[in-house]
């Protein structure tokens, strides 16, 4: 009696996976910038901080580059995805289904699932690593492919299953978690950051620019890595969330602002995340003489509260990724309830990040992920501001009733290749990010030239010439 | 009662930030430091439940 109760509750919490966002379910401000300022401060921070130092960015390169790359990537955010979002208030996957039609929609909400699963796998392997230290439990190296044994499969059952448990319960759990993490989290960082200065050897503020040039970003890359300059930090800070913000995946988060405005929040996620995160985790990685393990750097700045904001911040990452992965696999399964669908998705996750290998491959995989996703966002802007202002049709695939529109099938595959072309041609190496802009803007023109093909025959019914 | 639990959750964050900036300063030791954030860090989580996203704005 008491499960079926559980499941009737579970059953009745709608998140409109196949319907707008009606007014009165959106949400406030405030609960925006809970929930974007916990989504951008990941244990991937951890990450990605020593990165640039390991590749070499000079100090200056570093701010400057994060500050425009961020500003772009907030622009992005705000005038793309939240306002297309605010616009129509559904996610991109059943908004998809009604431009390409089902098959299509299919495809690209399998390719999702498994792209989702992926970063939301590396989040909890990277939560993972952070728990090995303090309990001596046997942790794999980031280098590691398989695991190295029973601790570890533990550790990442449990930390999985608490984060699937708690996308299951839908998105006011996630912003309520997130919003008790979030005050803490960036302190945590710049006390870690504070606390090893001085064995850096910056004894005041007006030493700082002095010793960051010369023992943390000190424009030499470790033997091996490719030299990163300004314009590599810029295009990462910018592009490396592409998926999010002009591939629109965040529409399902963002269809619930009262207002379009309201991407602008992301900025507040964004500066603490992706620039002061960055920069203390390069200082972290620095103390530490080179150590690029997330919960070897967090611990030895800030012992076990440093492993706690590793495990958590992997955590409010990983739950609306989850969240996202749960909505794209309800297309996929529509007979079973969204919470079944994650859960379905959870086990996935948990499956995939018992192998650390897959944080090793995050960097490849988030590019390969922005290209994949920058076409199908291009796809969706031009079809709801472009296409009625030039005479084409909206939603082609429910007007003309067809499961498969050629014309955003043939232009996602066109954009991928020719980026990939690209690529391979005149790529640069560390630039791979960049590769989405001309993605979605090979998309946006292929798409409205292969429209004015494709719907030629219900063109000339309507009388649109 | 709720500015109570406030209190405590604003001294928890102080617990988890200031005691770095000594270290800074050369007043207190990393250990010292470490464990006094893992203190704030409790105090944070155990009390902020307790008010944030409750109340007329939650």
């Amino acid at each position: 009696m008491e499960e079926k109760d559980i499941v009737q509750q579970l059953d009745s919490i709608e998140e409109f996976e196949d319907q707008p966002v009606p007014e009165e379910k959106t949400k406030s401000l405030k609960s925006f910038v809970q929930l974007v300022a916990g989504e951008h401060i990941a244990g991937t921070e951890f990450v990605i901080g020593p990165m640039f130092v390991a590749y070499g960015v000079s100090a200056k390169d570093l701010f400057l580059g994060l500050l425009i790359g961020n500003i772009l990537a907030m622009l992005s955010w705000t005038f793309i995805c939240a306002r297309l979002a605010v616009k129509t208030r559904l996610t991109i996957f059943y908004h998809l289904e009604r431009i390409c039609g089902k098959k299509p929609a299919l495809i690209y909400n399998v390719v999702n699932v498994l792209l989702f699963s992926f970063v939301t796998g590396s989040m909890i392997a990277v939560s993972a690593t952070a728990v090995g230290i303090p309990f001596h439990i046997d942790m794999p190296g980031l280098e590691d492919m398989l695991p190295t044994g029973i601790g570890w499969i533990i550790t990442v059952v449990i930390i999985g299953s608490v984060i699937t448990v708690v996308a299951i319960l839908g998105y006011d759990i996630v912003a309520k978690f997130s919003g008790y993490s979030v005050p803490w989290m960036p302190l945590v960082f710049i006390a870690g950051a504070v606390a090893v200065l001085p064995q850096l050897g910056v004894t005041s503020p007006g030493n700082f620019w002095q010793v960051a040039n010369e023992k943390i970003w000190t424009g030499v890359p470790f033997e091996g890595m490719p030299k990163f300059t300004i314009w590599h930090v810029a295009a990462f800070a910018w592009l490396a969330n592409t998926n999010m913000h002009i591939g629109l995946n965040d529409t399902a988060i963002y269809r619930y602002a009262k207002k379009w405005q309201y991407g602008f929040a992301s900025a507040v996620g964004l500066f603490i995340g992706h620039y002061m995160a960055w920069v203390a985790s390069g200082i972290l990685c620095a103390a530490a003489l080179g150590v690029v393990t997330p919960g070897v750097i967090a611990y030895n700045s800030m012992g076990i509260a440093g492993m706690l904001a590793v495990i958590i911040a992997g955590w409010t990452t990983a739950n609306p990724t989850l969240y996202r992965a749960g909505l794209a696999m309800k297309i996929i399964l529509p007979r079973y309830k969204r919470w079944q669908t994650t859960a379905l998705v959870g086990l996935i996750i948990i499956a995939m990040a018992i192998f650390p290998g897959v944080v090793t491959k995050l960097m490849n995989f988030l590019a390969f992920y922005a290209l994949v996703a920058a076409p199908v966002g291009a796809v969706i802007f031009m079809d709801v501001y472009l296409f009625p202002k030039i005479g084409l049709i909206s939603n082609y695939a429910e007007y003309s009733k067809s499961s498969f529109n050629w014309a955003v099938a043939v232009t996602w595959l066109f954009s991928f290749v020719v980026c990939d072309v690209l690529h391979i041609y005149f790529g640069i190496e560390g630039f791979e990010f960049f590769l989405a802009v001309p993605g979605w803007i090979i998309g946006a023109v292929t798409y409205i030239v292969l429209s004015r093909i494709f719907q030629s025959k219900h063109l000339k019914v309507a009388g649109i010439k | 009662m709720k500015t109570l639990f406030k209190i405590f959750s604003f001294c928890g964050l102080g617990l988890t930030v200031v005691p770095a900036f000594l270290v800074y300063h050369a007043v207190l030791d990393m250990e010292q430091h470490k464990m006094l954030a893992l203190a704030g860090t409790i105090l944070w989580f155990v009390t902020a439940p307790l008010w944030l996203g409750r109340g007329p704005t939650g």
